[in-house]
């Protein structure tokens, strides 16, 4: 099977400015890899790259089999990111923001109440304004729009910023449920305490590298899920 | 691309529907355009008159400026930018939904204009069907190169005050060619207003067309 990112000696550049100075690193399909680092090491961008949102420039880069120095339109159809921004419109609603999404990717939208349920954006909270909604609230209606999309690679940055334990929990199980079902997750955090028992392997980057890597705190069995069933899974 | 651009345009109109920027902003600076000009041109029943399409369609070109602005002020956080280009959105789609949202916009608030001219000048038109279809026109061309050169201005720092720079002097032949079929359409002068179409007819068509080729690198970019 092809990894979900295979990224060696990848240099990408954001604006005019280098982002990646040369990243290796390959996360299979299933894998949950958490990637640490001090402020400025790269881990955002990487992310981004991954997204294919930033330009590579040399080296090789393949996300989900597409190579990111050719088109990455057909990769960002097929990952999910959640940046440091939601990437919500305040005036929507809950359940419109989660439709929005849903009707872009031409997925049917009898995803958007199961998925706005998981994140326990029921009742009020579905139909208020997302601009109206808390910090937490609003990072639930964004991995909410997530789930529905049930991308192929989940890309998170800094995910636990800003929820509550509760939905850290929540957050713990869906980043499970999206690696059982065949869904690879790459994420960033400050926060190795939280995240490396989510992973199955922790990188650590800086000066826009890989640096080092350690073995996570995930038992490896979970994972052992073909993707054809993931779809269904998660919606 | 049709789909995405109903998507993107039904997005747009519902959070403008929300915010009320057009009406508590956009109409009433299209509205005091109109009132100023007046006190400056002065009382005279006749200079107002002959002036009505000029100040008509000046006002709808400032209003243009405004109303492009917010259309990219919806976009305008990192979250949001990033969130449309991994959408799935074809750009073309994003394009042609963002144009007709505005076009929208600026079609409601020329029918609001028409009764401020009707009112304030004492005008009325002899030829509607010829003023329509100018503004339908009009309103096209003005919506497709206002997002075109919203687009190229989002990503830069100064984007509010460089937009009026770029956008204005592009859309100079909107504001000549609306003002000439409208003052066609004022003295019933069919054959004159007809030949003023033959203007914006090409600039909507050329923009459209450029604004579905050009979106992609352009959203790229910003």
């Amino acid at each position: 099977m092809l990894p979900a990112v295979h990224l060696r000696s990848a240099v990408a550049l954001a604006g005019r400015f280098p982002a990646l100075s040369g990243v290796d690193l390959t996360v299979a399909a299933g894998e949950v890899v958490v990637v640490l680092g001090p402020n400025g090491a790269g881990k955002t961008s990487l992310l981004r790259t991954c997204a294919g949102l930033l330009t590579v420039t040399s080296g090789q880069a393949e996300v989900l089999g597409e190579d990111l120095r050719q088109d990455p339109t057909n990769v960002r159809l097929r990952v999910g990111l959640l940046g440091h921004a939601a990437p919500l419109y305040d005036e929507l609603t809950a359940a419109e923001n989660v439709r929005f999404a849903v009707r872009a990717a031409r997925l049917p939208v009898t995803r958007v109440d199961a998925a706005l349920e998981r994140l326990g954006m029921v009742g009020r909270l579905r139909r208020t304004p997302v601009g109206r909604l808390s910090a937490g609230q609003r990072r639930r209606v964004a991995l909410a729009a997530l789930v529905a999309r049930a991308p192929d690679l989940w890309l998170l940055d800094e995910p636990h910023a800003g929820l509550d334990a509760a939905t850290r929990r929540l957050l713990a199980d869906l980043v499970e449920e999206a690696a059982r079902s065949g869904a690879a997750v790459l994420f960033s955090s400050h926060e190795p305490d939280l995240a490396v028992p989510l992973a199955d392997r922790s990188v650590t980057m800086s000066g826009g590298r890989v640096a080092g890597e350690c073995r996570g705190g995930r038992r490896p069995a979970l994972s052992a899920v073909p993707p054809s069933s993931r779809a269904a899974d998660v919606a | 691309m049709w789909r995405d651009a109903l998507l993107v345009a039904g997005k747009d109109l519902r959070i403008e529907a929300r915010s009320r920027v057009a009406l508590w902003q956009v109409l009433p600076f299209a509205l005091l355009v109109l009132v100023l000009s007046a006190f400056a041109l002065g009382p005279g029943p006749s200079t107002l008159r002959a002036a009505a399409p000029g100040l008509f369609w000046l006002a709808v070109l400032f209003s243009t400026v405004l109303a492009t602005q917010r259309s990219f002020a919806i976009e305008a956080g990192e979250g949001t930018r990033d969130g449309l280009r991994l959408s799935g959105i074809d750009p073309a789609g994003v394009f042609l939904g963002k144009a007709a949202a505005v076009a929208v916009q600026l079609f409601v608030l020329q029918v609001v204009l028409w009764a401020g001219i009707t009112v304030l000048f004492g005008v009325r038109l002899h030829v509607v069907w010829l003023a329509v279809v100018a503004s339908l026109l009009a309103t096209a061309g003005l919506a497709a190169a206002g997002v075109i050169y919203g687009a190229l201005s989002a990503g830069l720092r100064v984007r509010e005050t460089i937009l009026p720079l770029l956008v204005l002097p592009i859309l100079a032949p909107v504001l000549l060619a609306g003002s000439e079929a409208w003052s066609a359409a004022l003295s019933g002068h069919v054959s004159t207003g007809v030949s003023w179409l033959r203007i914006l007819a090409p600039f909507a068509v050329v923009y459209v067309v450029v604004g579905i080729v050009l979106y992609g690198p352009l959203q790229e970019a910003a």
